[in-house]
């Protein structure tokens, strides 16, 4: 059997997923986190029944991608669970209407139930539930209350058989149901609920825009530093380094196999930066450089999306991002893309129009660097001094911009407006935002860690047998004479196509100065993305238009760098 | 006739509220509106627009939403 969560965007479907068959998803608090489904199961009765979360929709007509799976998925299930804001029931009721009109078995569940009594809203759930025809169930799901007792109706999922109506008649079924089930009582306006529209007026909402910012990154920044200080550089120096500069001593000190797994001692001492073994660069670049700022970046985030205040941003972002061929949502892939670009490109599918899709997901590719990347530049960059990083971010930034220009002009179609959802704010569930913290640090371990160390390995077989030598003479025209880095530098670009920030690490070595390292770490940035991120960018936007933006992309990569080397 | 008069969602001032009379779009838009609550006979209130023909954003049915300027300029409302 097959069951499926469905309901507008923003009612708590993933949450309600997580609940019924544990398997972990990322829950937020803006519409459209889930743009793709997912699938899990549950044990009902003797039955194992399997259980599909699908993407926020507002209707069956669907006006995005996103809507459009859910459409699609509605018609391969055999019972739906429509998760309903109970805080709005008027507009949610519209999808019950198309469902039940569909024929299709379908159970209610009143989410967010407990919001109801503060906000003055009183439904009389058993009037509801005889004019709907089907079982209602008040439920919480971020807290599990009445989980248990929508398990027990879902066997009772019955379909009314409603007739096909049309647009206006179904409103006014609506409105005749809602007249009869609903009594909103007195409210008073919660003070956050000043805040929440301060949020959206120009003044005070760039004020804010321009704290939760700043105040964001000195976070990311806060965290990331004290972890490298206080935790992973003493580890590694105090502990891990005479345990390593033993085994070098074991293994003769060099050699082949030495190189591999020791890498190269500097000085007799072991350098976790420069060295390039298995368990010397190998191990610091990913736990103790990168990993510190992937947990301090997704906590920051984790907090900013559960709190609602990023589809207020996409709000006041909305007049920029038009001058982009873009609106304000795309500003939320944008800010996914500084974590890593794989999601960001995925999440353009709340994006309405291919253009916009393929106009984000080029600008993403491009010119957001993700944490990886960030966390080495910060380290190696930041090293040699603040006034350098400014360089890249500014760089990327301006290259953003003007790209985005460019490609508002010249890519045809036209994009559309602004049209979204903004949730109440939120208090984040530290449930959720640990959960989100552990499933996305824990999806860098898994992903990052087989590929740097293959990386390291690799690379040190290729240098080995001189094999860089002769592609570093072949590319040296282009490396050294316009990027003006030395011929070998290309080792970092190609490995940058496998991971950013092992590429980076690359570069360590070389003895560059801080501005070949800006043009290095912008080219790298800018230039191919990563092999996951080409993946998907494949099958995000297809054949055509991922060679179309890798085409953007290298031109991009090639003049911006030449240009930072004329002028650094 | 009246002493209502009708505007846009565009051109309503901050804080005001009305009831949308039409949407002056197509298909597609009309569509879109539909899936928010934003149809003939409902009653929304403005509460802020952005400089620079930015995004208006508007209570409807207890819901905060944001629409592109030149959508609310094709939402016509007939003010209290």
């Amino acid at each position: 059997m097959k069951i499926l969560l469905m309901g507008n965007p923003n009612v708590g479907k993933s949450a309600f997923f997580s609940r019924l068959t544990g398997v972990r998803v990322v829950v937020s608090n803006y519409p459209g986190t889930t743009v793709s489904y997912t699938r899990g199961s549950m044990k009902l009765g003797d039955e194992i029944a399997e259980v599909i979360d699908a993407p926020g929709t507002y209707t069956l007509e669907p006006t995005s991608e996103a809507e459009e799976i859910a459409q699609k998925l509605l018609d391969s299930g055999d019972i739906v669970v429509n998760v309903v804001n109970a805080t709005n029931l008027e507009r949610n009721l519209y999808l019950t209407l198309q469902l039940l009109e569909r024929g299709i078995p379908v159970v209610v569940a009143l989410n967010m139930w407990d919001d109801t009594k503060h906000l003055g809203i009183d439904i009389d759930r058993d009037k509801l539930g005889a004019l709907l025809g089907v079982p209602v169930i008040p439920t919480v799901a971020v807290t599990g209350e009445g989980i248990k007792e929508l398990v027990e109706n879902i066997p009772r999922a019955t379909s009314p058989h409603t007739p096909a109506r049309s647009r206006g008649e179904r409103w006014a079924a609506v409105g005749g149901i809602i007249e009869k089930v609903q009594h909103i009582g007195h409210r008073h306006h919660r003070w956050f609920e000043h805040l929440a529209d301060a949020s959206v007026k120009p003044l005070t909402g760039g004020i804010m825009a321009l704290v939760v910012l700043a105040g964001s990154f000195m976070l990311v920044r806060f965290i990331g530093e004290s972890l490298i200080s206080y935790v992973f550089n003493p580890l590694f120096n105090n502990l891990w380094s005479p345990v390593v500069l033993n085994l070098s001593n074991l293994m003769g000190g060099g050699g082949f196999f030495h190189d591999i797994v020791v890498g190269k001692l500097i000085g007799g001492e072991v350098d976790f930066v420069q060295s390039f073994g298995l368990l010397t660069s190998g191990l610091y670049v990913p736990f103790a450089m990168v990993l510190p700022y992937i947990v301090s970046f997704y906590l920051v985030l984790g907090i900013l999306e559960d709190t609602g205040y990023l589809p207020r941003l996409a709000v006041l972002m909305d007049t920029i991002m038009h001058r982009l061929g873009l609106h304000g949502y795309a500003i939320i892939p944008t800010l996914l893309g500084l974590g890593c670009n794989v999601p960001a490109v995925l999440s353009t599918r709340i994006l309405e129009s291919k253009r916009e899709r393929f106009i984000a997901a080029t600008l993403i590719s491009i010119a957001v660097p993700c944490a990886a990347l960030q966390a080495m530049i910060l380290g190696l960059v930041g090293a040699q001094g603040w006034q350098y990083v400014a360089m890249v971010y500014g760089t990327l930034f301006l290259v953003w911009i003007i790209l985005g220009v460019i490609l508002n002009y010249t890519v045809r179609g036209f994009s559309p407006e602004l049209l979204i959802e903004i949730p109440p704010y939120r208090l984040p569930p530290w449930r959720t935002v640990l959960q989100k913290l552990w499933m996305r640090t824990y999806g860098f371990l898994v992903e990052a860690i087989p590929i740097i160390l293959g990386a390291v390995v690799a690379i040190n077989i290729l240098y080995y047998f001189g094999v860089f030598n002769a592609i570093a003479n072949f590319t040296a025209p282009v490396v050294t004479g316009l990027l003006g880095l030395p011929k070998e530098a290309i080792t970092a670009l190609a490995v940058g196509f496998l991971r950013k920030d092992v590429a980076l690490g690359l570069l360590a070595p070389l003895g560059l100065s801080a501005g070949q390292l800006v043009v290095g770490s912008v080219v790298l940035a800018m230039s191919f993305p990563c092999i996951a991120t080409f993946v998907v960018l494949l099958r995000e936007l297809g054949i055509l238009n991922m060679l179309k933006a890798a085409g953007i992309m290298i031109v991009a990569a090639l003049i911006v760098g030449g240009i930072l080397n004329l002028i650094l | 006739m009246s002493d209502t008069k009708q505007t846009t969602l565009a051109r309503m001032r901050e804080g005001q509220s009305g009831i949308v009379v039409q949407i002056q779009g197509g298909r597609g838009l009309v569509n879109r509106l539909n899936g928010l609550g934003i149809v003939p006979g409902k009653k929304i209130t403005k509460i802020s627009s952005m400089v620079m023909r930015g995004p208006v954003t508007i209570e409807v049915d207890r819901a905060r939403v944001a629409i592109g300027f030149g959508m609310a300029s094709r939402v016509i409302v007939k003010t209290d």
